[in-house]
């Protein structure tokens, strides 16, 4: 399976957690993310898997609970009124330790907002989103490639620590088209599982999954395993460096901006400007590590974002003891092109435009 | 002196105190639910799902595979659980507030969708485990902590039947009202939820089974109090039987 095929972003999306053996989807019409469930609907029951369009969102992350204890691969996907919906079944995912993907691709808000692009659900995505203290693995393409391969990942990552993971994407890579080359993942399912999930109890005492720690102690016990958790996550951190080696400039942007910022470096670069880029892949965990190692060398920083400034919290909160990050908030409502953050970079740089 | 047993309770229920009020009859709809189960010989490929509010705690008295789904939720975990493992027997126990309050959507599209699951739906009317405030059950003119001078028709609504309203679904293949209060209708609720076991494994479609049941604790009543109530004012309400058998539809 070499052959490259053309696709959208959510198309691949939908072919990748086919080719990842996901036996159970669950999701609820909301625009720019339905060709997700389009393409599934069909596609899906041939594979031998259950497609299910739910009552609304709510109910379909209930659904991918209960699926997701059962131990089998099993994905929904939304937008962001949607995803705020499905926050209470993530919360309580997160606390019953339970895997599953649930993919945002992310339109204008608050509220109805609009159908286009926005990068406004970073904060609800990285800070766990619903009630409690939890995270959620957050995984963030910037290319429809990425989406195919972060959304393999995620059902990988799901299992391995047995918790929800998200990937974030937008209005621009749902739509976007652009040639993928589709590949079969080592792995298609989780035998592990056998030894948590619910089966029914052969020869063994029942087994309860559940997020309601009432005895003295249990929920901080709890707790201090999901923080320890959290922290093996660290693990997965993923970031693309392009161009930094002697930037003295480092943009810091994700996803489909971080894509277009891209553009925007490659021209200033020819221009003689010494700008780079970092990429965050995984948003949670975050490359702190990274972007400190990079402030350590006297570099400065811009974060561009498709919001009012939320990713640059976390690139200040890596760098805070040696510099600080600029921000450039390009808001949603508005489609961001490569000629858009020339000013803020040259700026940024100091530089005379 | 030798113990003699004059009955036997079936394996599956925990020989434990349960956290219950004396006079609830959550025990005795626990009790039926291991029987059937035990009857059918499904106790080992039955996972359940259980809710908020006092049953939450089925897990510690059903020795089952449990999964404990959010407030109101049961019906769309128990789908995720029944299409992940088509053979399993999958049921939800929910109470009036989880089922006909805040999850009126999820029972009401899994009932339609003819999910394969069984549901199990305690009717007290009132909300249990939270203090005894208005349930979308609760009786016209009965007093709770947020109807203190009884529920109002025209403020609060009346009561909501389920059973009717599931009954008219066209995924549910079985629906009956049952009650607790008297042997003879124990006797009768066994046989119904027994029933609906049945009808989900014969891939028949959703099973609905309503137990009429007391709360004496936020009802401000002794358990015999309690117990008469439920004839005297639940049952004129909510009348027993079955409201759809498609077995009998179809002369099967």
């Amino acid at each position: 399976m070499s052959e490259r095929v053309f696709l959208k972003g959510n198309e691949a999306i939908a072919r990748a957690a086919l080719a990842a053996g996901m036996r159970c989807y669950f999701g609820y019409p909301i625009t720019p993310q339905n060709d997700i469930p389009e393409l599934l609907s069909a596609e899906l029951p041939k594979a031998g898997g259950e497609f299910v369009q739910a009552e609304s969102e709510v109910a379909a992350a209930n659904m991918l609970l209960g699926a997701a204890a059962c131990g089998v691969r099993a994905m929904t996907t939304s937008s962001s009124p949607g995803i705020s919906l499905m926050q209470e079944a993530i919360s309580y995912m997160a606390g019953s330790e339970l895997p599953g993907v649930i993919v945002n691709m992310n339109r204008g808000g608050p509220g109805l907002g609009d159908i286009g692009p926005s990068q406004g659900d970073y904060y609800q995505a990285t800070r766990g989103g619903g009630h409690g203290d939890y995270r959620t693995l957050v995984l963030a393409p910037g290319t429809v490639q990425e989406a195919y391969d972060l959304t393999m990942l995620a059902f990988d990552l799901a299992f391995h620590y047995r918790n929800p993971v998200m990937v974030l994407g937008d209005a621009i890579l749902g739509q976007m088209k652009e040639p993928v080359t589709p590949h079969t993942p080592a792995r298609t399912a989780d035998p592990e599982a056998a030894s948590w999930c619910l089966q029914g109890a052969v020869g063994r005492p029942g087994r309860i999954i559940k997020s309601l720690f009432l005895e003295d102690g249990a929920l901080a016990g709890q707790n201090t395993r999901l923080a320890a958790k959290y922290q093996a996550m660290e693990a997965e951190v993923r970031a693309e460096q392009f161009l930094v080696e002697d930037a003295e400039l480092v943009v810091v942007a994700y996803g489909s901006i971080g894509r277009i910022a891209k553009s925007t470096v490659r021209k200033l670069r020819n221009a003689g400007h010494k700008v780079g880029l970092v990429r965050p892949i995984t948003l949670f965990p975050f490359p702190s590590a990274m972007l400190r190692a990079l402030a350590d060398q006297g570099k400065r920083f811009l974060t561009l974002e498709h919001n009012l400034g939320q990713m640059v919290d976390d690139v200040r909160l890596a760098i805070r003891t040696v510099a600080d990050s600029a921000f450039h908030g390009h808001l949603p409502g508005n489609l961001p092109t490569p000629n858009d953050f020339e000013a803020p970079i040259l700026t940024a740089l100091g530089a005379d435009h | 002196m030798q113990e003699i047993r004059v009955t036997n309770y079936p394996e599956v229920l925990v020989d434990r105190p349960t956290h219950y009020c004396p006079g609830c009859q959550h025990g005795i709809a626990h009790r039926l639910v291991a029987e059937a189960l035990t009857d059918l010989g499904v106790v080992d490929k039955t996972i359940a799902v259980s809710s908020i509010g006092c049953s939450v705690f089925l897990y510690n008295y059903l020795n089952l595979d449990t999964v404990e789904a959010p407030h109101g939720r049961a019906p769309a975990v128990a789908t995720g659980v029944k299409r992940a493992r088509p053979d399993a027997v999958v049921f939800t126990y929910q109470g009036d507030g989880d089922l006909a309050s805040i999850g009126m959507a999820e029972i009401m599209h899994c009932a339609n969708r003819g999910e394969r699951v069984t549901v199990i739906f305690v009717n007290n009317t009132v909300y249990g485990m939270t203090g005894g405030q208005m349930a979308p059950t609760t009786l016209v003119g009965q007093k709770t902590t947020t109807c203190p001078g009884g529920r109002c028709l025209e403020r609060e609504g009346a009561p909501i039947r389920m059973s009717e309203i599931i009954a008219s679904l066209g995924g549910t293949a079985y629906c009956e009202r049952v009650a607790v209060n008297t042997v003879k209708n124990v006797l009768g609720a066994k046989k119904a939820i027994r029933k609906a076991f049945q009808y989900q494994l014969d891939g028949k479609g959703f099973s609905f089974v309503e137990v009429l049941s007391t709360c004496p604790t936020n009802w401000r009543m002794t358990p015999v109090a309690a117990n008469e109530r439920v004839a005297s004012e639940m049952i004129p309400y909510f009348p027993l039987g079955t409201f759809k058998d498609i077995a009998a539809t179809e002369g099967a």
